[in-house]
């Protein structure tokens, strides 16, 4: 069997990654850096969900096509957001969507 | 014609059990599962990638009420129910792994462990739907004597937040000018549309969950009979690929909808 | 048992003792079975059915026009019969018929596989659709849907009184029997090739179909979430498409079209996988240009994805999204033309038969070019805003689909016949169908690109009284009745030939391809022995010499 067997050391050391990244996005959420929360909490759950993939879901130790697979899949989603986005974006702003969205008034 | 180790017509005597007849070998239908399952996920990927592109664009738009109306979600049972899917996750890869190894009881325990986890999930989430009916956050008019409000009686009003500043919370304005302001219609029926994604996002992740408690507890009973091996377990694996695509949904959806507003708009805790 | 070692010079054989079709005769032996082949059948049994019902909503919208006023049915009951036909069109009948009925016979046995990598998989494919269809029959039954097949919101959401619910939830468990077949398709061609049948060795059928599977794959899951979204609008009396809290009913014409352009090529592909396959057999010469072929496939069906926007120029979609979108939208009739191209280089210098395959072949070729070069037309932004929502538009997807896919399939259905029934049907009734069926295409849909230019709007049960309207209206409901004939006699004769149809021998046509190495019909295990492929596609010789079967060796 050509099979990859993951140790179980490996598993709990990304355990403990995942839990502290957690830990991390509850913490930086509680303070104001404005704009860079949104990219600071996306992040950190790009992180976590690659962890995930490579090691729990043994991407990392799988073929090839299994990899093209993954990677298409998130691949396409961003074709649907940033296509879409190209129409909002650049539509004049109004009350409803349009317009490229103004940066989130710091409060 | 010389003795064939395997015709069209059937598997030779030595074949594994669990070899479908259409596989030529164990490693051809381990190889067309695991294919099999990860294009299933990435249908899935584009699934909940609708509701995320909705998402996307109108927290874009309405930043403000979004944030506020995330402040309305209860944080630590979000947090909570983050870790206890990440620790369902362990111990889903670490039945995957004495599946591997062909550790029957601990594949059993394991399996058991993820379930009650998973579980857990679920009545959390059932605790804050309900809270939710109750504070009348459920939107449109899904049950018609609870219609949709916001800064009424519902979350804005000081008894429901000790310590926060309804006044600011319900109306960012109020900071800035220092006064208080009639509640924004619009900013009311932003609020709605957040709890609408909140609600179609967490309800189709949670339907996700239930039918991988399904698919466990059916992973459980076989693990019990002794029918996996480490030459046969795709089932596990497979089992856990699913299980670990519904945790990182989560992890995505607890920092997008719950952690929008945790800074305050009035400022930090 | 025929001997796959023999030269085949058609001549008329009785059947296989064991065969698919004679294995079993009971009704659980087919409405269980996990054999490929027989759930092929059970589909072509099931879209023959709707494709009959969408044509019957096409008749009663071609007596409609046939006046300008709205004088045979109230404009209400026409709005729920262009819908209908547009929902069961698309859904129940254009999405599954290659795929699911030559794509689920055939791609096992062209790969040299037993059967798909998930049977059971691919029966329940069959059992989503029938229960998706059930709710689509319920809300005609109930009293119809008139939202259009495309569900625009707000209409759909919040406004229209009609079974949308109904109509949804079904086009959303239908989604998932195409996400299945596709998933199930992918997996089987990349695992279960038979030795020796390396990505290049395999028929251009092979490669359209596994095209197809990946945007049925990729495109599926976004319309059955999106039309969730609208069933939980209607039930929530709000929702993300709904202006009142904040909603931008574009929003769902971007997530439905995101899926629908790419539909388009799942309807289309298939089609021209198989005449890859005819041109080829008919002229008797290996296709010009295989691997652009292939690769055009796959182009078409990545880039398929990028072009959607164009069917929201006067939407409200920004003017600069729409440039984008018209700008790609040019560069995917590259691919397309690649094929039609390569498939005319291969008729030059071919030896060729006018057999019905080809005939229909021929035809496809012919409107193919008609409808996708009127799709450029559609591209430019300036002139689309001039024939949006116009006759133009349907005329266009007509010729595509109907002159294109339609075409495909019949002809494709006559040249495997032989392989699924181990019947030939009868040469001469086939042909005159074709040449009916290409009369009344024209007849049909030419008009309606004048009418569309000459601005008569779509979906409208009335229009203005003019005689050169009316003139045109009339040719085209006359071309449809045409056409009407064209398709019923093959529901006569294919039926017939089951029964009276002189018996197949396993390769009546003289090609190249597993299938026509294995018996007509074939085995239930599809061969007698697993081949070992090492020949290349195509190899064609000149119709002077007989064909020299390929040699299955057997496996040890």
């Amino acid at each position: 069997m050509s099979e990859h067997i993951v140790s179980k050391t490996i598993y709990f050391l990304i355990f403990g990654a995942l839990m502290v990244l957690t830990v991390v996005t509850y913490w930086v959420a509680l303070y104001d850096f404005g704009r860079m929360n949104v990219v600071i909490a996306l992040a950190v759950a790009v992180t976590k969900a690659v962890l995930v993939v490579l090691f729990f879901m043994h991407v990392r130790y799988s073929t090839r096509l299994t990899k093209i697979v993954v990677i298409s899949g998130f691949f396409w989603l961003a074709i649907l957001v940033s296509l879409t986005l190209s129409d909002y974006f650049t539509r004049p702003a109004t009350s409803g969507v349009g317009g490229v969205p103004a940066s989130k008034s710091t409060r | 014609m010389a003795e064939a180790v395997h015709t069209t017509t059937g598997h030779p005597a030595s074949a594994h059990a669990a070899l479908q007849h259409h596989f030529e070998n164990m490693e051809q239908q381990r190889e067309a599962g695991t294919l099999g399952m990860w294009i299933f996920l990435v249908t899935e990927i584009m699934f909940f990638g609708g509701m995320f592109m909705a998402y996307i664009l109108y927290r874009a738009y309405n930043a403000d009420a979004f944030a506020a109306a995330s402040n309305a979600l209860n944080v630590k049972m979000g947090f909570a129910n983050t870790i206890v899917l990440i620790c369902s996750s362990l111990t889903m890869a670490l039945a995957v792994y004495y599946s591997q190894v062909g550790k029957r009881m601990m594949i059993v325990v394991m399996l058991i462990l993820t379930m009650i986890l998973g579980t857990a999930f679920l009545v959390v989430k059932a605790f804050e739907y309900y809270d939710k009916y109750e504070k009348n956050e459920i939107p449109g008019r899904l049950f018609p004597s609870r219609p949709f409000k916001w800064g009424e009686s519902g979350h804005g009003s000081p008894a429901q937040e000790p310590g926060r500043d309804a006044t600011t919370e319900r109306n960012p304005q109020a900071v800035q000018t220092g006064q208080e302001q009639k509640p924004d219609p619009n900013f009311a029926s932003r609020v709605e549309m957040f709890f609408f994604i909140y609600f179609a996002m967490t309800g189709l992740h949670a339907l996700h969950m239930v039918i991988g408690l399904g698919m466990l507890i059916v992973l459980t009973i076989m693990a019990w009979k002794g029918r996996f091996s480490p030459e046969y377990h795709s089932p596990v694996e497979l089992g856990g690929l699913y299980w670990h695509f519904v945790d990182i949904v989560w992890i995505f959806l607890f920092p997008l909808l719950y952690l929008l507003g945790a800074h305050g708009v009035g400022g930090g805790h | 048992m025929i001997d796959a070692a023999r030269i085949d010079d058609g001549v008329a054989v009785v059947p296989p003792k064991d065969n698919y079709i004679n294995r079993a005769y009971s009704i659980k032996s087919w409405l269980l079975t996990k054999d490929h082949k027989r759930i092929a059948i059970l589909y072509l049994i099931t879209i023959t059915f709707f494709f009959f019902l969408g044509g019957a909503f096409a008749v009663m919208i071609r007596l409609e026009l046939l006046t300008p006023h709205s004088d045979l049915v109230q404009p209400e009951t026409y709005n729920k019969f262009f819908t209908m036909h547009g929902v069961v069109m698309v859904f129940l009948f254009l999405i599954p018929s290659v795929p699911a009925t030559l794509g689920n016979f055939l791609v096992p046995i062209m790969i040299g596989a037993k059967d798909l990598a998930f049977p059971k998989i691919n029966l329940l494919s069959w059992y989503i659709l029938v229960v998706g269809a059930a709710f689509i029959l319920y809300a005609v039954v109930a009293g119809g849907v008139d939202t259009g097949w495309t569900f625009y919101t707000p209409y759909s959401s919040t406004y229209s009184n009609s079974y949308v619910m109904a109509a949804a939830i079904g086009v959303f468990i239908t989604g998932f029997s195409s996400i299945l077949t596709g998933l199930n398709f992918i997996v089987t061609i990349h695992t279960m090739r038979a030795p020796g049948m390396t990505w290049y060795r395999l028929p251009l059928f092979i490669w359209s179909h596994y095209a197809t599977s990946l945007i049925m794959v990729l495109g599926t899951p976004v319309i059955a979430v999106t039309i969730l979204l609208v069933g939980l609008e209607r039930v929530f009396r709000v929702g993300i498409f709904d202006p009142a809290i904040g909603g931008d009913p574009i929003l769902f014409q971007h997530l439905f079209w995101f899926y629908s352009h790419p539909a388009v090529y799942i309807m289309l592909l298939p089609g021209m996988g198989v005449i890859s396959e005819l041109i080829a057999a008919f002229s008797r010469k290996n296709i010009f240009g295989y691997k652009f072929v292939a690769f055009a496939s796959l182009g078409i069906a990545i880039y398929g994805f990028l072009v959607w926007g164009h069917h929201m120029f006067t939407s409200g979609q920004s003017i600069y999204g729409s440039l984008i979108f018209s700008f790609l939208s040019y560069f995917v009739a590259i691919p397309s033309a690649i094929k039609v191209f390569n498939w005319t280089a291969t008729l030059y210098r071919g030896s060729i038969s006018y057999d019905t395959p080809m005939l229909y072949a021929l035809g496809f070729i012919g409107f193919f070019l008609i409808g996708g070069t009127t799709g450029l037309f559609l591209a430019a932004i300036g002139l689309d805003i001039h024939v949006h929502d116009t006759y133009f538009v349907v005329a266009h997807f007509h010729y595509v689909m109907v002159g294109g896919t339609v075409m495909a399939y019949l002809g494709g259905l006559h040249y495997w016949w032989p392989k699924l029934t181990g019947r030939m049907y009868p040469e001469g009734w086939a042909r005159l169908s074709a040449l009916i069926i290409f009369v009344g295409f024209n007849l049909t849909f030419f008009p309606q690109f004048i009418l569309g230019y000459m601005g008569m709007p779509r979906r409208y049960a009335a229009y203005p009284d003019d005689p050169i309207w009316q003139m045109l209206n009339v040719f085209s409901t006359a071309g449809a009745s045409i056409l009407g004939a064209g398709y019923l006699l093959p529901m006569i004769y294919l039926p017939w030939s089951m029964r009276y149809g002189k018996y197949a021998p396993a390769n009546p046509w003289g090609a190249t391809g597993l299938e026509w190495q294995t018996s007509s019909p074939p085995p239930t295990e599809n061969f007698e022995e697993t081949p070992i492929v090492t020949w290349e596609p195509y190899e064609y010789r000149p119709r002077e010499e007989k064909v020299v079967v390929n040699k299955i060796l057997p496996t040890d």
